[in-house]
């Protein structure tokens, strides 16, 4: 069954590589060119070891958030929990840490927390069978906030022992830096969790399992794939890597805050598909994910350090989502005419 | 061909709440037989091969495979007898490539606890392999499935289904959303699975396709068996009169005339 035409010419690579190199890859030229923009404008300040410390550190937690957003979107599903959890993991180990338990049980506490939100997402969506993730994570989200209160009485915790701040606090200046600036342990976290995270998509089987929910569900199930069990691991991890987040933010902030996190879901979605993942499931890469949240992040560094007001930088990271998902119906479309 | 049938049906009735879809059907397909199913819609041909491959249980009647009665939880319990079906929307994830299609759900490489470390490498040449043998051939097995034609994407569907020693390969209307150019390609893909020993039983309503390669033809009507017959012993016309719930009235018809 020969019948397709034959690879058109262009530009000495054939057509579909350079084509999947821009879809895998593209994303990244944009970080370059915003950064080069950036270092042109203001290079007194952007190009500081300061100011690109900064930026890693203050996105680590939205990082980690946007992998775990990404593994649940492969799946056409969604996750709003993932604030709330963030908060609730960050609360919970501050209160711990404050009332002295062992340091290295207060580090489990934030993961422990978003594994098992996570796992009651998934076994809610499958089990329940509610029509859509969206009304379960919807009502996670509430739950957790609600217990992030509770637990907590509406107040902040500060005031946390000293190794249960190292990840989100630490960074190494190998002598060249001057501090307060270099290599952040949250990146290093950030770093582990993509490679582990990339690794286990790409070369496990439970990982091509999840994109082949997200590209044909029924085909996955004809296939043997248990769908459910698959979707309750994909909402576990997305769990564990709120979890995790929290863990960071607790410890680059020094406390846990309720308030921690409103709204960072839909930031996390935003960088997810800024990143050239689909929303209709099936399609992405870590390193977009992670250029995603770099966007987001230099696009907010940059208006700050120009100036522009938190009003407009929200409008205009409004226009880049739209513009992304744009790009994903482009493309979409582009494959339908094939 | 042996006499004994390779998988067999009896008295399978099949419950839908209030609904009866199938009522003690019986059912039975030998080594290498290419076997038509048809049927009207609404006749049960669709559950029946859901229950031969496991999708769905039977709710009464039994399932005989090889002379042993077998019982299937999921599609996976009939792939492992060599039990597989092409489904009528090919049932391939669009978004992944040939051969990550044809070994889904079993993937080649190294057990690692619950998980397998993919051999993709492995999986690559396997599936060229394989496409070879069936002579399907593609540009890449790296193509995602989405860029493929009809035809193509039924016919890894069928490579799929033959990937593991299928003994057992049902489909379900194979040719209903192919280009008729293709309709061809497919219908000799069924033939050459037949010469690789492999019972094929194939739902269509097309009278083309079931006289086109099929031995031998059941009909099935309302869920219930109405029918069947050695493909040399029959007629178009007889076999549309089974689908439309006649016996013997059909010789008459115009469109006997044409032919």
């Amino acid at each position: 069954m020969s019948d397709t035409p034959a690879a058109k010419p262009g530009f000495g690579i054939s057509r579909p590589v350079l084509s999947k190199f821009l879809e895998g890859y593209g994303i990244i030229l944009v970080v370059v060119v915003m950064m080069l923009v950036l270092a042109l404008i203001k290079p007194e300040v952007f190009l500081t070891a300061q100011n690109l410390t900064n930026i890693l550190k203050q996105n680590a937690t939205l990082a980690l958030l946007a992998l775990g957003m990404y593994v649940v979107i492969v799946t056409a599903g969604i996750d709003l929990s993932v604030g709330s959890v963030m908060a609730l993991g960050m609360v919970a180990l501050a209160i711990a840490s404050k009332a002295g338990v062992p340091w290295p049980l207060v580090l489990l506490i934030g993961p422990a927390i978003g594994l098992a939100v996570g796992w009651v997402n998934g076994v809610g969506l499958t089990v329940l069978k509610l029509p859509h993730p969206f009304i379960m994570t919807l009502g996670t989200l509430n739950v957790a906030r609600g217990l992030t209160y509770l637990i907590s009485n509406g107040a902040p915790i500060s005031g946390l022992q000293p190794e249960v701040r190292y990840l989100g606090q630490a960074y190494y200046d190998f002598g060249i830096f001057p501090p307060p600036a270099g290599l952040p342990a949250s990146l290093i976290v950030v770093a582990v969790s993509a490679v582990v995270l990339w690794f286990f998509l790409e070369k496990t089987n439970m990982g091509r399992h999840i994109f082949a929910i997200g590209g044909n569900p029924q085909a996955a199930r004809v296939s043997g794939i248990n769908v459910d069990r698959t979707l309750v691991v994909v909402y576990m991890i997305s769990g564990f890597f709120a979890g995790l987040s929290g863990l960071l933010l607790a410890g680059r902030t020094d406390s846990g805050f309720p308030n921690a996190g409103l709204g960072i879901e839909l930031d996390a979605i935003a960088a997810v598909i800024i990143g050239g993942a689909s929303f209709f499931g099936g399609r992405g890469t870590v390193i977009g994910v992670l250029a995603g949240v770099l966007i987001m992040g230099i696009l907010r560094n940059g208006l700050n350090i120009n100036n522009v007001s938190a009003f407009w930088q929200q409008i205009l990271i409004g226009l880049v989502i739209i513009f992304a998902v744009y790009i994903d119906v482009l493309r979409r479309r582009a494959a339908v005419r094939r | 061909m042996s006499a004994a049938p390779l998988l067999e049906a009896r008295g399978i009735s099949k419950y839908f709440g209030a609904i009866t879809a199938l009522r003690d059907v019986n059912f039975h397909v030998m080594p290498g037989e290419v076997l038509g199913v048809v049927g009207d819609n609404g006749a049960g041909k669709s559950t029946l091969m859901k229950i031969l491959s496991g999708l769905f249980t039977p709710s009464e009647g039994e399932l005989i495979f090889n002379g042993a009665p077998v019982k299937f939880g999921s599609p996976k319990d009939a792939q492992k007898l060599g039990i597989e079906m092409v489904y009528q929307d090919f049932a391939l994830a669009g978004n992944m490539p040939i051969y990550e299609n044809i070994y889904l759900g079993r993937e080649p490489g190294t057990k690692f606890g619950p998980l397998t470390i993919v051999d993709h490498k492995r999986a690559r040449q396997m599936a060229s392999d394989h496409l070879d043998r069936l002579h399907i051939h593609v540009k890449s097995v790296e193509q995602n499935t989405e860029d493929l034609s009809g035809g193509q994407r039924q016919a890894v569907a069928i490579a799929r289904a033959t990937a593991f020693d299928g003994k057992i390969v049902i489909m379900d209307e194979p040719t209903a959303a192919l280009a008729i150019k293709e309709v061809g390609k497919v219908l000799d893909l069924v033939r050459s699975l037949k010469d690789h020993g492999v019972a094929v039983i194939i739902i269509s309503h097309r009278m083309d396709d079931i006289f086109y390669c099929c031995d031998r033809v059941m009909a099935l009507y309302q869920g219930t068996n109405f029918a069947e017959a050695e493909l040399n012993r029959t007629s178009r016309n007889e076999v549309i009169g089974w689908i439309m719930g006649t016996k013997g009235h059909t010789s008459g018809l115009a469109h006997d005339n044409m032919h």
